[in-house]
């Protein structure tokens, strides 16, 4: 089984017969055409008919606005205005692909500096173009194909115009050869949840019809698949197309551990979505949108109404409220408008809140009367409050001690600074709880700035010097018998979430639309294998490695669950 | 034979763009007799052609005139205005 590696989308697996999208053709050249012009005008008329013919079919299968879309297309294919452009151009002598080439480009040009939808519209006008060219050349249309049966489509990349024509119900699975995890084509795979494997440079190499597994979870194309193979990833797809349509249960791993999944908001707008996705509470909620943009701090009384109305939208359930987090690449004039060389490593955070006093208590009052209000209303919710980027264990006593002046039962601290993760078992001695922060942490284990492109492969927290503080905060967590919690990008990749519980985590919080695959692998381990998989990761060199390791220990664990489950069938009959 | 015209205001709200430029060259093509529209005083391109329709660049509330030949101008004028001051977004 060669396999062909790339960055998977998501965590599905498909397969069936591949299908390409044929590369545009290269202009045709200027030159003298050798047929007569009754000939070549023949020819185009010809093409033409046929490319608006097959546009319109494709139309009728498509439906609803695609429909519009390739209806139109047959019309331009067929425009009087422009079949006058054309026969112009044979009369004097050109071949029909250049008169064709020509003409469209002519047009297209009108389009593109007419601007905004009409130059949009020049795009459609290139894939007409395009077909007709084809079509007198006798080679397969350019763009999306269409083999008649469901197909893995393989392209360099998907442009939008593409994915707008893509018919979802043939499209098995994507293979692109270019593009990376935010290219257009990754974007389409995560909002439709089509199964992707983005950036495979050697599949260029395969070819038209041939069988291939397409497998996003480990991020490769399984070429020449056996029959065992093949029947594997059926039965993955299966179960995970069950997983999907599951109820939605409390986060949770196979022997019963619970794990509760949270969701990040940024506003209490978001709420209602992510209480029907299934959230159990809210693991970060961030206060920065009250401050940002303003000129000066937002008064307690309208605090208050926000913190309310999130707390009643999540009555009974976990609310973790973070202070506000200004500085670095949340800058604001009224906490620190001194130059700093470098503000990541500047007053930020809980630094700069702390130059600043009166902004904290303010915040703390807002939150403990929107607390007792909700709570008089028979809405309250279970308020807990951070404070963000605590880097010593007396930056923890100071939040801690000025959380319980206003009554603040649950005051816990952000983990995202080595030096935090490194003295957890000391700042857990102190605080009730520790959430960490995967995004900043891994900025700072790696000295390497998150918002720096150039940089930006160290940004991987499935490092394992990254892995290894966080175990620290689990161990340490442990130790105190207290929570400690996962919010930022790391929770929302499954597999990492599996590792992250292996390493100590008891909640994790992520995006809301993050929550049923997190959730379903969960369900698929054990805390042991959880530890396992966690200590394969742990144990390697890099980033890259961690994640392979992980995913070859969690498969043999499945398997051995797999194993386990089919010797219990037989024993039940 | 009598040249007719009209004037009208466009009632789609985006205008002679791809939907509503599609069924109007559609609509002035199945007259099976020429027609032409012009944006204000510009020149005029065949309704017949939806390039040269979108080409006008034509927005809701903009005035077009359509100018058609032969016996039934009159007819065919009539249906392609009320396809015009029609809202086809708004259906």
């Amino acid at each position: 089984m060669p396999e062909l590696r790339g960055v998977g989308i998501g965590l599905g697996v498909a397969q069936g017969p591949v299908a390409r999208m044929a590369a545009p053709l290269p202009p045709p050249p200027d030159e003298r055409s050798t047929r007569s012009v009754e000939e070549e005008t023949a020819r185009v008329r010809e093409a033409v008919s046929a490319v608006a013919r097959e546009l319109e079919e494709r139309g009728e299968k498509a439906g609803g606005k695609a429909q519009d879309v390739l209806e139109a297309q047959a019309m331009m294919a067929e425009d009087p205005t422009l079949e006058q452009e054309v026969d112009d151009r044979i009369a004097k002598g050109k071949t029909s692909e250049f008169a064709v080439y020509d003409a469209f480009a002519s047009f297209r040009e009108q389009l593109t500096a007419l601007g905004g939808y009409l130059g949009e519209r020049a795009a459609d006008l290139d894939d007409v173009a395009q077909r007709v060219i084809a079509r007198l050349r006798g080679l397969p249309a350019p763009g999306v194909p269409d083999p008649g049966h469901p197909f893995v489509l393989v392209a360099k990349d998907l442009a939008p115009a593409d994915t707008a024509l893509l018919d979802l119900e043939k499209v098995l699975a994507l293979v692109t050869t270019e593009g990376g995890p935010t290219s257009h084509t990754a974007i389409l795979a995560r909002e439709k949840a089509i199964v992707a494997v983005v950036g495979v440079a050697d599949a260029a190499g395969l070819e038209e019809g041939e069988t291939v597994i397409v497998d996003a979870a480990a991020g490769v194309v399984v070429t020449e698949p056996t029959d065992d193979e093949l029947a594997r990833a059926k039965n993955r797809a299966d179960s995970r197309a069950a997983a999907a349509s599951a109820p939605i249960t409390p986060g949770a791993l196979r022997d019963g551990t619970e794990i509760p999944l949270l969701v990040n908001l940024g506003n209490a707008e978001g709420a209602a979505e992510a209480v029907a996705l299934g959230a159990e509470g809210v693991g970060l909620f961030r206060t920065e949108f009250l401050f940002l943009s303003s000129s000066q701090a937002p008064t307690v009384e309208q605090q208050r109404a926000v913190y309310e109305k999130l707390l009643a939208a999540f009555a009974g359930k976990k609310v973790v409220v973070r202070v506000l987090d200004a500085g670095a690449d949340k800058p604001l004039p009224f906490l620190n408008d001194a130059h700093e060389e470098n503000p990541a490593l500047g007053l930020r955070g809980l630094r700069a809140l702390r130059a600043s006093e009166d902004i904290l208590r303010e915040q703390l009052t807002a939150l403990a009367e929107a607390d007792a209000a909700t709570r008089a209303a028979g809405k309250g919710a279970d308020l807990w409050v951070m404070a963000p980027m605590v880097a010593t264990v007396e930056e923890t006593e100071y939040f801690t001690k000025i959380a319980r002046e206003y009554g603040v039962k649950t005051a816990g601290v952000m983990v995202e600074v080595p030096s935090s993760a490194l003295l957890a078992d000391r700042i857990l001695a102190v605080a009730d709880f520790a959430s960490i922060g995967t995004n900043d942490l891994t900025q700072y284990t790696m000295a390497a700035d998150r918002l720096l492109g150039s940089v930006a492969t160290f940004q991987d927290p499935w490092h394992p010097a990254v892995l290894r503080l966080v175990r620290e905060v689990g161990e340490a967590g442990r130790a105190h018998g207290k929570p400690v919690g996962i919010c930022g990008e790391a929770a929302a990749d499954p597999m990492l979430a599996v590792v992250l519980v292996g390493l100590g985590a008891t909640s994790l919080s992520m995006a809301p639309t993050a929550l049923a695959d997190v959730r379903a692998t969960l369900l698929q381990y054990t805390l042991g294998e959880a530890r396992a998989i966690a200590e394969a990761a742990l144990a390697a060199n890099d980033a890259a490695s961690a994640r392979a390791a992980a995913q070859a220990a969690a498969s043999t664990s499945s398997t051995a669950a797999e194993a386990a489950a089919t010797r219990e069938k037989e024993t039940e009959q | 034979m009598p040249q007719v015209s009209r004037t009208v205001r466009i009632g789609s709200s985006h205008g002679l763009h791809a939907r509503p430029a599609k069924l109007f060259a559609q609509a002035a093509k199945d007259t099976g007799i020429p027609i032409t529209i012009a944006k204000d005083s510009g020149a005029p391109v065949n309704a017949a052609s939806i390039l040269g329709v979108i080409s006008l660049g034509v927005e809701q509330g903009d005035y077009v005139t359509l100018t058609a030949d032969g016996d039934d101008a009159e007819a065919a004028l009539d249906t392609l205005s009320e396809l015009l001051t029609t809202d086809h977004d708004a259906e």
